[in-house]
């Protein structure tokens, strides 16, 4: 129904084929990514009337914190891992990226404790839910990790303990907190991106289901 | 605050009760987050005067 | 037809993004796309969003800075604590450090923790081999050694079978404990073998400040890898000293917690709890068991939609009255309540 509607919208596709038959793997790619979100939906200018609390700006915090906090990161590595501790500039990146990093972890956490208590899952929101827990465990892990990048007395004693953990449930083995140079590369390049990509599924989600109604809300 | 016990030894200062010790600096992060969360349900969500009428779909 | 993009009032409203099979339970929770608006900037929301959080990160950044205690260098611990230095390294020959006994990833030494019957330790296997007595001390000694008495203790040390080895690094260590403040000048006479020569000679090759780069580089021109240096240091007393000093011990919350009067990770709180209570507090299987109890709760959290009960909380403790106060007083028409309604989400999957 969603293709009719963008047929008489847009007019009919160049190609004869129907999209859903079509062979052509662009043809069929573009016609999903357009599908990914009802049309007017992706940026919308109205929003339903029932979201009207305070809670709901917690979404967009946790994301604008996310954008500094990799801001932020993105000039520490312009120095290299050790530029911090020698220059003033270098310092208060650091600090940027501590402090964005807590507002990041806060604003997530009492965006969780608002979608709990407002069972955003329902309504086939289920996936939009795990995405976001995910993220979250994620984002604790990439913190961690960043804890070990600091090549600095914290680091030294973080690593020895958390060592012991993951040792113990044979996950040291491969991933080596001792070793800074893999710790360093977990930090800055695989565990953002799986965060990243996260962030970006559990958002098209939202967009793509809509704010969930209120509880017992109904259409008509 | 009488059932806890408080070490402030120059380099942070600490409260502990039972099993728990948590540091100031987190109790407050935490508590704030609280306040917030508490303020966020409770506190009006403004209505523009000049808004358009809603829209019945 | 419009020549600009539709809009909300334009296109007739689809009831859900696909449409559902016939024979299927309806779902029960209205579309979204079926409710009142109002207008909305969604972008404009958005960019007051980073310019508020920017604002408020530079603000606490300037007021509060971070922390940066600096590394403990092996020439720190020397100079600091000496004789934890000597101990330490009397007891990588002995075998006795927690490096020494520690098993997989490192040695074989111990069979390692158990998840209840799942050897997950071992499961690891020895992937990053340290033989603590000779990677840890013998190595950096050989490496070092220009002192025409060091290479002859290290000689009479190569040349002895491994129990002559342990006896008499066990000795010295036993008689550095009973030694007052574990001073090796008043150790009492004993057979030690080559033990306190190299154990005197580590202390000065790490009052050098060349132990790092004999232990992480040693062949390789790039260092990067720590593994070395960093087990070496938590077999001694003086980093766990210094970290307890910062209430960053294990049994002291330290997971949560940061030097001087940080925020450390306060989310990680739930994690050190079990730590700190029975049975986890005396099972030489901690880490093991915690770490299995944090991935059955994260598993819960995240598919908290699937588990009855847990998922209708929201619905037994109203806090949504609160939150939805306003559409529920301006619609109760369509606030009613329905019969036998639960918080479930469709049965027909996710998505």
């Amino acid at each position: 129904m969603t293709g009719r509607v963008i047929d008489a919208a847009f007019g009919p596709p160049a190609e004869a084929a129907p999209a859903a038959e079509s062979g052509n793997w662009t043809v069929r790619l573009r016609t999903r990514i357009a599908h990914t979100v009802p049309p007017g939906q992706a940026l919308p200018d109205r929003q339903p009337v029932y979201v009207a609390s305070w809670i709901y700006v917690f979404g967009v915090l946790t994301v604008a914190a996310f954008l500094v906090v990799l801001a932020s990161g993105g000039v520490l590595a312009l120095g290299g891992s050790a530029w911090w501790h020698t220059s003033g500039v270098g310092h208060f990146t650091n600090s940027l990226h501590l402090w964005s990093v807590e507002l990041f972890m806060a604003f997530m956490v009492i965006h969780l404790w608002g979608k709990f208590w407002m069972a955003a899952w329902r309504g086939r929101r289920a996936l939009t839910w795990i995405t976001g827990a995910v993220a979250f465990l994620a984002s604790i892990g990439t913190a961690f990790t960043g804890y070990l990048s600091q090549s600095n007395f914290d680091s030294q004693w973080i690593a020895g303990q958390a060592k012991d953990g993951l040792n113990a449930v044979g996950i040291g083995a491969f991933f080596n907190v001792l070793n800074p140079g893999q710790m360093l590369l977990w930090h800055v390049v695989l565990l953002p991106l799986v965060v990243g990509v996260l962030v970006i599924a559990h958002v098209v989600l939202v967009r793509r289901h809509g704010v969930v109604p209120p509880i017992d809300a109904t259409e008509e | 605050m009488g059932a806890w016990d408080i070490a402030a030894d120059g380099t942070g200062r600490y409260l502990s009760w039972g099993p728990i010790q948590i540091s100031v600096t987190n109790l407050v992060i935490i508590g704030a987050m609280v306040v917030v969360f508490v303020l966020a349900i409770l506190l009006p969500f403004p209505r523009p005067h000049d808004e358009t009428p809603e829209q019945q779909p | 037809m419009s020549t600009s993009a539709p809009t909300q009032a334009d296109i007739p409203r689809p009831r859900s993004p696909e449409p559902r099979p016939a024979g299927r339970r309806r779902d029960r929770t209205p579309d979204s796309h079926g409710f009142p608006t109002r207008p909305y900037d969604l972008v404009k929301e958005f960019v007051i969003a980073l310019v508020a959080v920017s604002l408020l990160t530079a603000g606490l950044a300037a007021v509060f800075s971070s922390p940066d205690e600096k590394a403990i260098t092996m020439r720190d611990w020397a100079t600091a604590a000496p004789n934890d230095v000597v101990a330490t390294a009397t007891g990588e020959l002995a075998g006795t450090t927690t490096s020494a006994g520690y098993g997989p990833p490192y040695n074989t030494n111990d069979p390692g923790q158990k998840l209840g019957p799942l050897p997950l330790q071992s499961w690891g296997g020895v992937r990053i081999p340290v033989d603590s007595a000779n990677d840890l001390v013998v190595a950096p000694l050989t490496l070092a050694a220009g002192d025409p008495s060091l290479r002859a203790a290290l000689g009479v040390w190569n040349r002895a079978p491994a129990e002559q080895q342990t006896a008499w690094a066990t000795a010295y260590g036993d008689a550095l404990a009973k030694a007052p403040d574990g001073d090796p000048g008043q150790v009492v006479a004993g057979d030690y073998g080559p033990v306190p020569i190299m154990a005197r000679s580590f202390l000065t090759l790490a009052r050098s400040g060349g132990l790092e780069g004999a232990l992480t580089s040693s062949g390789n021109f790039y260092g990067g890898d720590q593994t070395r240096s960093l087990l070496l240091l938590a077999d001694g007393a003086y980093l766990e000293d210094q970290a307890r000093a910062r209430h960053l011990g294990g049994d002291q919350w330290g997971m949560t917690n940061e030097t001087g009067n940080y925020p450390g990770q306060p989310w990680m709180w739930l994690y050190t709890f079990w730590y700190q209570i029975e049975p986890f507090s005396s099972s030489g299987n901690a880490d093991a068991l915690v770490w299995g109890l944090m991935m059955l709760l994260s598993a819960a959290l995240v598919l908290l939609p699937f588990i009855p009960g847990l998922r209708s909380v929201p619905r037994w403790i109203p806090v949504h009255r609160l939150i939805w106060r306003d559409y529920y007083r301006r619609y109760p028409a369509r606030a009613g309540l329905r019969d036998g309604h639960d918080l479930t989400p469709p049965r027909e999957g996710v998505g």
